[in-house]
């Protein structure tokens, strides 16, 4: 079991110009600003289920770059039909890293279907990607840090992680118009 | 109404739609299938400069054209009335960041309907997508259709808000259902 904000951290320590990162609501948006504020990172706030899209549509419009999401269990069951939409356009430059602690956290740790029987990565597996694998202990991160930024995507990470509680870090703004304009400033440079 | 006596082509609403997604650079057509749509659906699939996205739920469309404006493309969420109550919270997204957000909905349910189910949603759809900030364009008739798109476009990109274009019923036709 790893640790969600070290984890997120390592994955971006160093970070190329061309990566751009996405977070899903909750927990993900909070590590993904504490790993470093930049102006190529967005982070959703609310919305549910609608990161994998996001980032889906940007991996569309910049394919040159490189964009990987960074989200919950709860967040990417709310919608899993995306996993068959991107296994299917098969983006190369996408990678999905899903933080895995079976709860939903932010409502006070309620157990996920990954908390029973329900497995990502063979979700992932059956939706079509052919690039996955689930993350167990940190010694598989540097491969994936390299996969993230330079492998033929797409690719689907499960890491499994420590349900914890940590102190809330907030991205560079609350307000949507804000976030959005220099994010997108950046995304399309 | 009387019809334009002017025009000598037979309106083909379809084409006008595309002319007008093409007229302004928009690349992304995301859909869940709808046989009111099928025959744009199908031009802007033999389209070489359009990339079509099958979706399995009308909400990720919204995420995704946020996703690819964001990356400076731009799209069309193609849908039937009975998908626009899956994408009502994610319509959140466009909202609050005020991303130009466009959808083009055949209207199903208000008007020679023939399956009861469709009705509610059908009913419903207008008030809900104003519930949550979208401006109507609505289209009674075909001649209208391609001057409404354009609109709608404006709206959605020139002003970075969200806009649908309602297509009625008694404009596409309803579905004829017969038991064998």
């Amino acid at each position: 079991m790893l640790h969600r904000r070290p984890t997120v951290s390592f994955l971006l320590e160093d970070r190329p110009a061309n990566l751009l990162a996405v977070s899903g609501l909750g927990s993900s948006t909070w590590d993904l600003s504490a790993a470093g504020d930049n102006s190529c990172n967005f982070g959703f706030i609310g919305a549910m289920g609608q990161a994998a899209p996001f980032a889906l549509g940007l991996a569309l419009a910049q394919p040159e770059k490189r964009v990987v999401l960074f989200t919950g269990d709860g967040e990417i069951l709310m919608s899993l039909g995306i996993l068959a939409t991107i296994a299917n356009l098969a983006p190369e430059n996408l990678s999905l890293v899903v933080l895995d602690n079976e709860a939903y956290s932010e409502t006070g740790g309620q157990p996920t279907a990954t908390a029973g029987p329900t497995d990502l990565e063979q979700v992932a597996k059956g939706a079509g990607f052919t690039n996955t694998q689930s993350v167990t202990h940190d010694s598989a991160l540097p491969a994936l840090r390299e996969m993230i930024r330079g492998t033929r995507g797409p690719h689907f990470a499960n890491i499994k992680i420590v349900a914890e509680e940590l102190p809330l870090v907030f991205p560079y703004s609350f307000d949507g118009v804000t976030a959005i304009n220099r994010f997108r400033d950046a995304a399309t440079a | 109404m009387a019809k334009s006596m002017t025009s000598q082509r037979p309106v083909d609403w379809h084409q006008d739609i595309f002319d007008v997604l093409i007229a302004h650079n928009i690349s992304i057509v995301a859909h869940v299938p709808d046989a009111g749509h099928g025959p744009l659906i199908n031009k802007c699939e033999a389209h070489s400069e359009m990339q079509t996205v099958t979706l399995t739920t009308e909400q990720d469309g919204v995420g995704l054209l946020s996703g690819a404006w964001a990356g400076g493309r731009k799209g069309v969420l193609l849908m039937q009335s009975s998908g626009v109550g899956n994408t009502i919270n994610a319509l959140a997204l466009p909202s609050i960041c005020r991303i130009p957000f466009l959808t083009i909905v055949t209207m199903r349910g208000e008007w020679g309907e023939f399956i009861p189910w469709q009705v509610p949603m059908g009913q419903g759809t207008p008030k809900v997508l104003e519930a949550m900030g979208v401006r109507l364009f609505r289209v009674d008739a075909s001649e209208d259709v391609g001057s409404a798109v354009e609109a709608a476009v404006n709206s959605a990109y020139n002003t970075r808000q969200s806009a649908a274009v309602l297509l009625s019923q008694k404009m596409i036709g309803a579905k004829q259902f017969k038991q064998r």
